[in-house]
């Protein structure tokens, strides 16, 4: 164990892991994040917090992941590069260990284009490689990226990032993840995953190139909750392949059984995705459908979940 | 304003705008004295400034006249013509002048009855638009001073 | 070369509302080939203006460059008597004219918008951010700070599908076309090198910057 995360206990412990995520609310409502949280609790090992996702102005991850933590789950604090330079973000990492947050997701961010502050400015100091290997030097050379000693005890901070298989150019996808993997990650969720070919297409690369043994792999699931918003996220969201098999069976399934129909597609992708080789966990994003996932983890067999340690 | 009667530019191109104004007139079609045409080798060749300076020197409406698309005699500059006019029309519009006051328009050589018919169209257009007023404000303040607008183009 | 574009003409009209008598100044060098502040150009908005502003007078000259003192003085005689400058240069060369004419007030024609290249007649595109450290000779000679949207040095992202950046389909996706350019140079373990935390000292981060050459001075 190189850090306190129950998550890394559960990865540790060869237990197939599970995180959920929390989307913090565009708001001070401390009472949204509770009310999340405590759907996942006990279903997930620990839930992601994301970090102005879509670059909306919401709650800070790091805020909400303490209120997480208030409630007995275990944050999983987003961090994207756009918003802050390499100062800023040690600053947080700081706080964030502090308070006893102990992973931390490293990402790009959604470029400020998508969200309701298009004329912002964007920041991209660093690029997600490069904050995954200045938490890594921070954590285990006990360094600041500016090369001084961090004297007053350094982050203990298990680290993850994004692999998106579904994106372009495909060749590079493993070579991408191998980056991430020589900056020093831990862990992996990848984009949502619907098309398992491919998956198995690039977790084979993955495999052979021995990544799953440098960092554990988590797989994406995102339950469909209606043909429309299937559609929807397979025409509009980049990234994301949808095969037409699945439309298909989304669309014929009639509209009052579509939710429980896209509960059922994402506990067969789970089941397939606990027997692939080089696959440790699974990384549910039900976004503002946190219902679903008690359901979704007890219709794959991952409940009950183990215990946290304390 | 009744008896206004409107100063209009035509760029025609030689090969088909000129030749079709030939036409008309050895066929002995009228068309209004309005029209003033300026003769250019190729209506690719009426630039942006000089249709600016046609407004300004006391123009009500321009024309520019080129082949039918496909005919040019220079294989595209009818084209380029109708992108210069968009854009004069903008730059028109820009400087509060009516870009209803600036028209492209395709005519071959032997279509001198239809070139005909497009100036009588058009300076009835101009004539219901009334006077360019840019020209008339230009006119009031060159009164007052003698000789405002003399270009000073220097070349250092 | 450094690309602009003209002002909208409302900007330009409230910017000129106080003043009588301008110097409209043009620029033979980046602006002219990038058809927004040359000798035509100058023309143009000279006529606009006129058709608009009748009182307005307008003396019209276009200089080599307007980012270098010699010239910048050349055009002296036509700034005299002046009540203001209209610059048609690239934002350099309007702080110069701003610099050298201390009396009169030196107004921007255009908007400086990028460094780049003129992809065909009437296309121009970004390529260089001036970040004053390149690194074009690991990345297939396609630069990852100005064609990528994020400026990632370890992309793409994963929002590149089909060659396309996410923000918008129309603009190529920067790393897409590093990794075609770098496989088609037989160069991909390129790729695998991890970029390293940039050093932004040498951009426009580490404050205005200054090249000094002692043999020229």
């Amino acid at each position: 164990m190189i850090t306190q995360s129950n998550l890394e206990a559960v990865f540790e412990s060869g237990e197939f892991a599970v995180t959920g995520e929390c989307g913090p609310p565009r708001g001070m409502d401390p009472e949204v994040v509770k009310e999340k949280g405590s759907i996942l609790k006990g279903y997930v090992d620990a839930v992601n917090v994301t970090d102005n996702q879509t670059a909306m102005v919401r709650m800070s991850s790091m805020a909400a992941s303490l209120l997480l933590k208030q409630i007995g789950l275990e944050p999983v604090m987003q961090m994207v590069c756009r918003d802050r330079n390499r100062i800023a973000m040690q600053s947080d990492i700081l706080g964030a260990a502090a308070h006893g947050i102990h992973n931390l997701v490293c990402l790009s961010g959604d470029h400020q284009r998508f969200g309701d502050h298009p004329g912002a400015k964007n920041v991209y100091d660093l690029d997600s490689v490069q904050l995954i290997n200045m938490v890594k030097n921070m954590r285990d050379e006990k360094m600041f990226q500016g090369g001084k000693e961090i004297k007053k005890g350094e982050p203990r901070i298990f680290i993850g990032a994004a692999a998106n298989p579904f994106a372009d150019p495909f060749q590079i996808r493993v070579p991408r993840l191998a980056k991430k993997v020589a900056a020093g990650v831990n862990f992996i969720q990848t984009q949502c995953i619907y098309n398992l070919d491919k998956f198995g297409e690039w977790m084979d690369g993955v495999c052979k190139r021995g990544l799953h043994e440098k960092a554990y792999i988590m797989g994406g699931v995102t339950p469909m909750k209606s043909a429309g918003m299937a559609n929807y996220m397979a025409k509009n969201v980049a990234g994301i392949d949808i095969p037409d098999a699945l439309l298909k069976r989304m669309k014929e399934t009639p509209k009052e059984e579509q939710k429980a129909e896209g509960i059922k597609i994402a506990i067969e992708t789970i089941k397939q995705l606990k027997e692939m080789e080089g696959v440790s966990g699974v990384h549910i994003m039900a976004i503002e459908w946190e219902e679903a996932v008690p359901e979704m983890v007890q219709g794959a067999g991952l409940y009950p979940r183990p215990a946290a340690k304390a | 304003m009744a008896d206004f009667e409107p100063t209009i530019v035509a760029f025609c191109c030689n090969y088909c705008g000129f030749a079709a104004a030939d036409l008309a007139g050895s066929m002995r079609l009228d068309y209004p004295p309005n029209i003033r045409i300026i003769r250019i080798p190729c209506s690719g060749r009426a630039e942006i400034q000089e249709v600016l300076d046609a407004f300004l020197k006391g123009a009500d409406g321009v024309a520019v006249v080129g082949c039918l698309e496909g005919d040019c005699h220079f294989i595209s500059g009818n084209f380029k013509a109708k992108r210069r006019v968009t854009r004069m029309k903008e730059l028109l519009a820009e400087a509060k002048v009516d870009p209803e006051r600036l028209e492209f328009r395709n005519n071959a050589a032997s279509m001198g009855p239809q070139l005909a018919q497009f100036f009588n169209e058009f300076t009835e257009k101009i004539r219901g638009l009334g006077p360019n007023t840019a020209t008339i404000k230009l006119k009031k303040s060159q009164a007052n001073e003698p000789d405002p607008n003399e270009k000073k183009e220097v070349h250092p | 070369m450094i690309m602009a574009e003209r002002k909208p003409m409302p900007a330009i009209e409230e910017m000129l509302a106080p003043y009588k008598k301008i110097a409209l100044i043009g620029c033979k060098g980046c602006v002219t080939v990038c058809n927004a502040g040359g000798k035509k150009e100058v023309g143009i908005l000279s006529a606009q203006l006129k058709l608009m502003r009748p009182d307005l007078e307008i003396t019209e000259v276009t200089p080599e460059r307007q980012c270098d003192p010699e010239y910048v003085e050349s055009v002296e005689r036509y700034a005299e008597g002046q009540d203001a400058i209209l610059s048609m240069a690239c934002g350099a060369g309007v702080q110069l004219m701003a610099e050298h004419y201390h009396g009169l007030p030196v107004l921007p024609a255009l908007d400086t918008t990028f460094i780049g290249v003129t992809e065909k007649a009437g296309e121009y595109v970004e390529r260089c951010q001036a970040c004053g450290s390149c690194k074009l000779h690991l990345t297939g000679g396609i630069c990852p700070i100005a064609r990528c949207s994020k400026s990632l040095l370890n992309g793409p992202c994963g929002g590149s599908v089909d060659g396309h950046c996410e923000i918008d389909p129309g603009v190529p996706c920067g790393w897409q076309l590093i990794v075609d350019r770098l496989t088609e140079l037989n160069q991909l373990d390129n790729y695998e090198k991890i970029a390293e935390a940039p050093n932004w000292a040498t951009s426009r981060d580490g404050g205005p910057r200054r090249i000094t050459r002692e043999d020229l001075k």
